[in-house]
């Protein structure tokens, strides 16, 4: 692996540490509502060098002038302040809630829907690419006919089709599964593809046609000999297709089609911005936009590195 | 030409496959216009199963196929129960939308991705090529969603763009010239926001193509032969490396259709993704369908058209 890609691994492991550690790293827990500090812009943190020595935030506008000091490690957050001040790093939503804390939580849910959608695909995707190039034959025309049938149709529009099929108000766990297993399971068909044809390249090599001199029957073939071949190719469709599951779970919560009120993901706190006139009056409702992007470079960097090297 | 004939028979079997499977999994969904109704108390559950049976609900889903199938056949496309008519009308005029935006944003998209391209491919290995890497890295990163609120706030604070929607009041009155202006004013932020989505990819296919074809033994010979730079590039290099991204083309219509659904409905564009939310939204079976089936069909006919592109462009394609 090539020294980039050692960098945007750790990267991306990095980014994916601050989101896992919401509940730590967050300063209030994601549905707790101020609504006297609705929309609240994003505070600056001061420094004191008198006493009481430290950061501190001043109070909201009913509170003119007082000062809150930043108290770290309390109630098992990381940082904090004493009631009845607030703090809110990147400012509040329409109920008071702290956008900093909701991006971190945010994160989770969108960050895991793209992982497990992923691992969903690419595991659907193996096994039937492997399947359609070893055996072939009907079995090849089926799996690659069906394929077709779910290319056919824009990729959005055919998620928003089969999440519209489904229950529409059902819990926020359920909702989360659901999106996963929608993601998951249309996105088989690329890496089916890619896999394929590796499958089909590595079953003419030398060393499948020895194994299978030597007698070995077609599961120890594909166990032994096909499914590492097919590593590198399912590496490099992982990090194409992670983000991509990213973007899609922010385009259907966005959209109104994913995870509920009052659980945060970056796409249903953005459809907060569709009303336009309020995101120009509190632009931080943005961040959750922007959180994304870190993640997309290092996903970007992780799979032109892949790219580059031939190989994983 | 049976080439020919093959391909679009295929793309018509492929879209009747769709029509087919999209209905089954229609009905299978749970809950219809109707059940939507059942919230409201003036409203009896006999009446309601009386408009199920009224509007053939009730029915065999064989039959219900059938019906649908020759309504579309017929080019009414069914019946809409939100717009209480036939869908075309409204399904036609939301296609010319889309079909307009994506179209502009396709052709200003290459018009910058060709040059943009090329160059890249000339200046291979040297410092400007890092720079116009890091320039679409920084595109790419930036979701499409992102973008077009980004966008929009742009044109609400500037004022130099309308905010959203395809046509302002008084669209009807304006004289010929006018519209077209109107509709260009109109156009310019959602086009640009798609084909911005694009260029990055663009790009790269198109510097990989034109790189490759640049280092290909026949650009050598036409070069030994004192073939000039402009000549070698347009005679040369340029037609070998088109057929790659004429297939792109095709390939990535998928995408843009989507990201079009995106933009369209932040920016109020009246095409078929704001229709097919609001279908999908209140039951509307019909438009759901409709749509679904459209954006369908408009993908498999971009793909014909990359196919029977490349088969202009690619002798061996011609041969098979």
């Amino acid at each position: 692996m090539s020294g980039r890609a050692r960098w945007a691994l750790g990267w991306l492991a990095g980014l994916h540490a601050i989101v896992l550690a919401a509940g730590f790293l967050a300063p209030y827990p994601y549905d707790e509502q101020h609504r006297e500090a609705a929309y609240a812009a994003p505070m600056g943190v001061h420094w004191s060098w008198s006493k009481p020595f430290g950061p501190y935030v001043y109070g909201s506008a009913d509170q003119p002038g007082q000062r809150f000091a930043v108290r770290f490690l309390v109630h098992g957050r990381l940082f904090g302040v004493d009631p009845p001040g607030l703090i809110f790093l990147l400012g509040s939503d329409g109920y008071g809630r702290d956008e900093f804390s909701r991006v971190l939580y945010g994160g989770q849910v969108s960050l895991l829907t793209g992982l497990l959608a992923a691992a969903l695909a690419l595991a659907l995707g193996v096994a039937l690419g492997t399947a359609a190039g070893y055996f072939g034959g009907w079995v090849d025309g089926l799996l690659m006919r069906s394929g077709e049938l779910v290319m056919a149709a824009p990729w959005l529009y055919l998620l928003l089709g089969v999440r519209a099929l489904l229950p529409l108000h059902i819990s926020a766990v359920e909702t989360f599964g659901l999106l996963i297993a929608i993601i998951g399971g249309v996105g088989w068909v690329r890496p089916a593809r890619v896999v394929r044809g590796v499958v089909l390249g590595a079953r003419e090599s030398g060393y499948v046609e020895a194994a299978r001199g030597f007698g070995a029957g077609p599961w120890h073939v594909i166990r032994r000999h096909i499914l590492p071949a097919t590593l590198p190719v399912t590496a490099t469709q992982a990090t194409v297709l992670i983000p991509q599951y990213i973007l899609a779970e922010v385009a259907l919560s966005f959209l109104g089609f994913g995870v509920g009120e009052p659980v945060p993901s970056w796409g249903n706190m953005l459809s907060e911005a569709r009303q336009y006139h309020s995101l120009l009056e509190h632009p931080w409702l943005l961040a959750p936009g922007l959180a994304a992007i870190p993640i997309l470079l290092g996903y970007l960097t992780l799979a032109d590195a892949l790219a580059d090297g031939g190989e994983g | 030409m049976r080439y020919v004939a093959r391909r679009i028979a295929h793309g018509l079997l492929l879209l009747a496959a769709v029509s087919v499977v999209s209905f089954l999994f229609a009905k299978l969904a749970p809950g219809d216009f109707y059940s939507e109704l059942r919230t409201d108390p003036r409203i009896s559950t006999g009446a309601i199963e009386g408009m199920r049976e009224q509007a053939g609900l009730r029915r065999s889903w064989a039959a219900q196929y059938g019906e649908w199938a020759r309504s579309v056949a017929k080019g009414d496309f069914g019946y809409s129960l939100t717009y209480g008519g036939p869908v075309a009308p409204i399904l036609w005029e939301r296609m010319r939308a889309t079909l307009l935006l994506t179209g502009t944003a396709t052709l200003a998209a290459w018009l910058l991705a060709l040059p943009l391209g090329v160059w890249n491919a000339a200046v291979r290995g040297t410092w400007k090529e890092t720079a116009a890497r890091a320039g679409m890295a920084g595109l790419i990163v930036m979701p499409d969603l992102l973008l077009a609120i980004l966008f929009l706030l742009l044109a609400v604070r500037t004022g130099w763009f309308p905010a959203g929607g395809m046509r302002s009041a008084g669209f009807e009155e304006m004289s010929g010239g006018r519209r077209a202006a109107d509709l260009a004013w109109h156009l310019a932020l959602p086009a640009g926001v798609l084909a911005l989505g694009m260029l990055p990819g663009l790009v790269r296919h198109v510097r990989s193509a034109v790189a490759s074809a640049m280092d290909a033994p026949f650009a050598e010979a036409a070069r030994a032969h004192g073939v000039g730079r402009r000549r070698r590039l347009f005679r040369h290099v340029l037609p070998a490396a088109a057929g790659p991204l004429v297939s792109l083309f095709g390939l990535s219509l998928g995408t843009l259709l989507s990201a079009s659904l995106l933009v369209e409905v932040v920016m109020g564009w009246p095409g078929l993704g704001p229709l097919f939310l609001n279908a999908l939204m209140e039951r509307d079976v019909a438009v759901a369908l409709a749509v679904g089936l459209f954006s369908a069909a408009l993908l498999v006919a971009g793909n014909l058209i990359a196919d029977l592109l490349l088969m202009g462009f690619d002798p061996r394609v011609r041969a098979q």
